[in-house]
This record gives structure tokens, sequence and C-alpha cells, in this order.
């Protein structure tokens, strides 16, 4: 019964995975000349490769800035719509709704918005007289605008688990609370933050995950540009593996790319899983 | 979770914060709309008196061949979602209620997937598929995803909590294991396979990379590829039509999220908590 399933996984996960290990100390085979082993060849010239580094540190950047404000976003979303607050089911719609867009829509929508000229934050900025700003063709900016609409689309998605988690907190703490004469920042510091952490761990380890899975709009929006300022590892895997057909190196970054799961999840399993109890 | 004490200490400020959030929120998708159902012309100016059409949504579906493309990603998605609930139904139910050596080290090696989805392996699953000769079809592109580390977890936790006597007066009626599955516990499951089913279907009617790689002709290309392909070579910048196309492609998801809003959020909620 089982084995349908673990030859399917075993096919497309762990034989891939090793795979990879595999291929990234060898050369891309060409047509006249077979695979072979060259060591750390790919490793070096991963070293090497400025776009690479630009790759890893655009991803860490927008790891650092995606996660916090997507997370930070999803539980003020969480405790509003929660809370007795006026039209709550139109907000919830409002903030879910990004969710089940296909990243590709959102990206053709957020490019529409960026466009110079006639796009929508143009003809904001128009009107107080703000200067013309092209959004995603600036390096300083492209990379901060992709964000954003990471932020917009994820928000939603993390706000379900804590809203999940507010409604199983019984409401007599609130009610214990409000007669002690508690505060509502003492009360959400000292009660809820405390009662929401395995779900802050669960949505944190999520969105880790998802600062280095998430590509789609790189891919519609900005193609890495300008200048390499927008690609992101698994973007600049993408490139290499099937624009430039370097198999060996594009082996070599996902190697990087999988040791960086693995040490989310070797952090998970062995030390945020004791400070939590699901 | 209302009670007065905290409703008068929940401020005007809170409430004018969330509606600015949420409207922050809709509002690409609101100008989404009004582009794709006013002439081009009105696509980035607001007028009251702009008139609607259904124009650019016409011409959208005749410049590429989106039909095909609809096809496509419903066939994938209907696929990839009956495989996994047969296959990760099996699996989970062989968990659940077999005993036998390495149970564990096989129930851990499953849920390495959960870290490594076949997305970062796009370079070594390209080249699997190029040696069984499924590049560029359908079966190419959602292969990968038939067994789902997701959904054995899920089914696991959910089969564990059923009670073990229905299980055994089952037994005691005679009834064979694969009777017990499909009597006792798919029935019990049902929240969590509509569950399961909602997040599958929305996750891969959206996703989009490893379709771009696998897929090269109209034959196997879903909406999401389509899409690009679409956006980015077919057109100028017409925005009108690939913001109609766009909302075309979306379409189906979000009728059915806004129909059955509480179905999906509940799915989604159950399908985090674990």
């Amino acid at each position: 019964m089982l084995l349908p399933a673990l030859v399917l996984l075993v096919a497309f996960t762990h034989y891939p995975a090793v795979a990879t290990i595999i291929d990234s100390f060898m050369s891309t085979p060409k047509p006249n000349r077979p695979s072979v082993f060259v060591g750390l060849d790919n490793y070096a010239s991963m070293i090497e490769d400025p776009i690479f580094w630009q790759a890893l540190r655009n991803n860490l950047w927008f790891a650092l800035a995606t996660i916090p404000l997507s997370v930070g976003l999803a539980l003020a979303m969480a405790l509003w719509v929660n809370g007795p607050m006026t039209g709550r089911g139109f907000l919830r719609m409002a903030y879910f709704t990004p969710t089940v867009l296909p990243m590709i829509a959102v990206a053709n929508i957020w490019l529409f918005f960026y466009t110079p000229t006639y796009g929508l934050l143009e003809q904001i900025g128009g009107v107080f007289g703000l200067p013309s700003q092209n959004w995603l063709g600036d390096k300083s900016t492209a990379l901060a605008s992709i964000t954003v609409v990471a932020v917009w689309k994820e928000a939603g998605f993390f706000m379900i688990f804590y809203l999940a988690a507010l409604q199983g907190i019984s409401p007599s703490l609130r009610e214990a609370a409000a007669i002690e004469g508690a505060g509502r920042w003492f009360f959400f510091r000292r009660v809820l933050w405390p009662l929401l952490m395995p779900t802050t761990i669960f949505v944190l380890v999520n969105a880790v995950i998802n600062a280095f899975r998430m590509v789609d709009h790189v891919v519609v929006m900005t193609r890495g540009g300008p200048d390499n300022a927008t690609s992101l590892l698994l973007y600049h895997l993408y490139e290499v593996g099937f624009k430039y057909w370097d198999q060996g190196y594009a082996a070599a970054i996902t190697v990087v790319l999988l040791g960086a799961l693995a040490t989310v999840a070797l952090v998970q399993f062995f030390v945020l899983d004791k400070k939590a109890h699901y | 979770m209302s009670d007065p004490a905290f409703q008068q200490k929940s401020p005007v400020v809170d409430t004018l914060a969330a509606w600015l959030l949420a409207i922050l929120w809709v509002l690409p998708l609101l100008y989404a709309v009004w582009t794709a159902f006013h002439p081009s012309e009105f696509s980035a100016k607001f007028s009251l008196f702009a008139p609607l059409t259904l124009e650019n949504f016409e011409r959208a579906w005749t410049a590429a061949p989106f039909a095909r493309y609809f096809f496509n990603t419903t066939v994938l998605v209907a696929m990839i979602l009956a495989a996994q609930l047969v296959l990760c139904t099996l699996a989970a139910y062989a968990f659940v209620r077999y005993e036998f050596r390495g149970k564990n080290i096989l129930f851990a090696l499953v849920l390495v997937q959960l870290m490594i989805m076949p997305d970062i392996l796009l370079v070594e699953n390209y080249k699997t598929m190029s040696k069984l000769g499924l590049i560029d079809t359908l079966l190419g592109i959602g292969l990968p995803y038939f067994a789902s580390a997701f959904a054995i977890f899920l089914l696991r936790q959910t089969f564990k909590g059923i009670p073990k006597e229905l299980v055994e007066a089952a037994t005691m009626e005679g009834a064979s294991s694969l009777q017990i599955l499909c009597r006792v516990y798919v029935p019990l499951a049902k929240p969590v396979y509509v569950a399961f089913s909602l997040v599958s279907v929305s996750y891969h009617w959206n996703n989009f990379l490893w379709p771009l790689v696998v897929t090269n002709s109209v034959s196997s290309r879903p909406l999401t590829v389509g899409l690009q392909v679409f956006a980015s070579t077919d057109q100028g910048i017409d925005w009108s039509i690939i913001t109609a196309a766009t909302l075309l492609t979306a379409a189906p998801l979000l009728a059915a999220f806004l129909l059955f809003q509480r179905q999906f959020v509940q799915s989604f909620m159950r399908a985090g908590i674990k």
C-alpha cells in the first residue's frame, strides 16, 4: 500500500536531492563529451560568479524584509478580524483574496501598477507633484518593489493560521485580564503572544521556505533585472539550468539551496520544537 | 470574544487602520477589474462615464489559445488531485494500521518532502522527465506532485484520531482491510479531504515555475505559463488585454473563493493546524 507513494517520493525528492549533490562535482555533459568528475570546480566558479553572490545577497534582503513584514501584518490582520470590528467579513475577504490568486496574475497586475508614466503609482505621485519614478527599472527600488508584492500576496495566507490559533484561545482569559485591569498591550504581550508562539514558529518556518522558493513574480516583473538587482537564488538557478544549460553549475547552486532548507529544518527540529508544544 | 469591556477599548484608530489596510489590499484587484472592463483609452483614466466593455476579454481569448490552456489546467489539476487522494490515502492508512520495521524512519523520509519541494529540484527532475520521455506532457508536469508528503501527514493525523472501537466493530462484522478503509476511515475524514482538495487545487492551478520548465508547446501548457507567454511576447503593451487575460486566468478560483469563502478559509485553516 505504501509502495506507490514511496516510489514516487523517492523518484522525485530523495533521488534528485542525492543526484544533485553528485552532479555538483561533475562537469556539464556536452554532446561529444560525457560528464566527468571535476571535483570542486563548479563550486569554484560559483565563488567567482558575481551574479551568484548578488542573488544570494538579494535573497537574504528579500527574506529579511518579507518575513517580518508579512508575519507582522498577518498577526495584526488576525487580531483585527478576530475582534469586534465593523465589517469583519469584508476585511477577512480583502486580506485573504491575494492568496487564491496565481502569483503570475498578481505579478501582472502589479507590473501595470508600477509602469512608468501610466501606472497607478505614477498617477497618484503625479497628483502630489512627485517626480516620475521607474520603480522596477531603477536598481535602488526594484528589489523593494518586488518585496512589496510578495508581502501583499503572503500576509493574508499567514493570517489564517493566526486566526485559527486566536479562535482556540478561551475568551475567559480576556475577561480575567479585563477584570485585573490589564491594558490591551499588556494583555497581548503577556497572554496572547506566548500562547501564539507555536503558530508564530510554524508561520516563520513557512515564511523562510517561501522566501527561497518564490520566484514567479521575478520571472514576470523583472527577469532578475535591472542589472541582476532582483535576481533571487532560485531564479539564478533557473537561468543557469535552463537558459545556459550549465547543469553542473546549476547542481552546485541547488546544493546551496538545499543546504539553506536543511538548515531551516534542523533549526526547527532541534531548537524551535523544544520551545513550542503543538 | 466580544465582551463589552474589550469593545470599548477597540478604538477608532484600529478600525481605521484595519479598513485602510483592507482597501490597500483590494485596490490592485479593483484596479485590474477596472482596466479589464473598459476600453484601453480608459485603462489608467478614471471617469464615471467610461463605457463598460467585454471587448478586452474577447480579444484576449482569441489572441491566444486560452481555451486549450484552460483545458490543460483543468485536466492537470484533476489528475494531480485524483492521484494524490488515492496514493496518499493508501500510504497514510498503511502508516496507521500496520506495524512494520523501519516505520518511523520511512515516515521521517516522507516528511523530508515538506522541506524540499519538487520546485527546488527542477534541474534533476527535468533530467528524469526527459529520460522518461515525459517532457512537454501533462503527466510530466503532474508526476512529481502525485505523492504529497503533506497529504500523507494530514491524513495520517486524521486517521489516528478515529476511534479503535469503530475499526474493531467493522472487523467483527467481517470487513476486509480495504472495506474498513473505504467504509470507516475515508467517510470520517471527509472534512480533511475537502480541505486538502481545496489547497491542492489552488496550489496547482497557480503553480508556474516547474510547468514553465517542462512544457514548450501549446498542447501541454497550463494557464499560468500560457498567460506569461501571452503577456511577454504576443502583445505590445496593451494593458487592457493583458489584464483581461490575467483576470481570466484567476477567475475560476476567485469566483469559487467568493462563493465559498467560509469553506475556503476553514480549509486553509484546517490544513495549517496539525
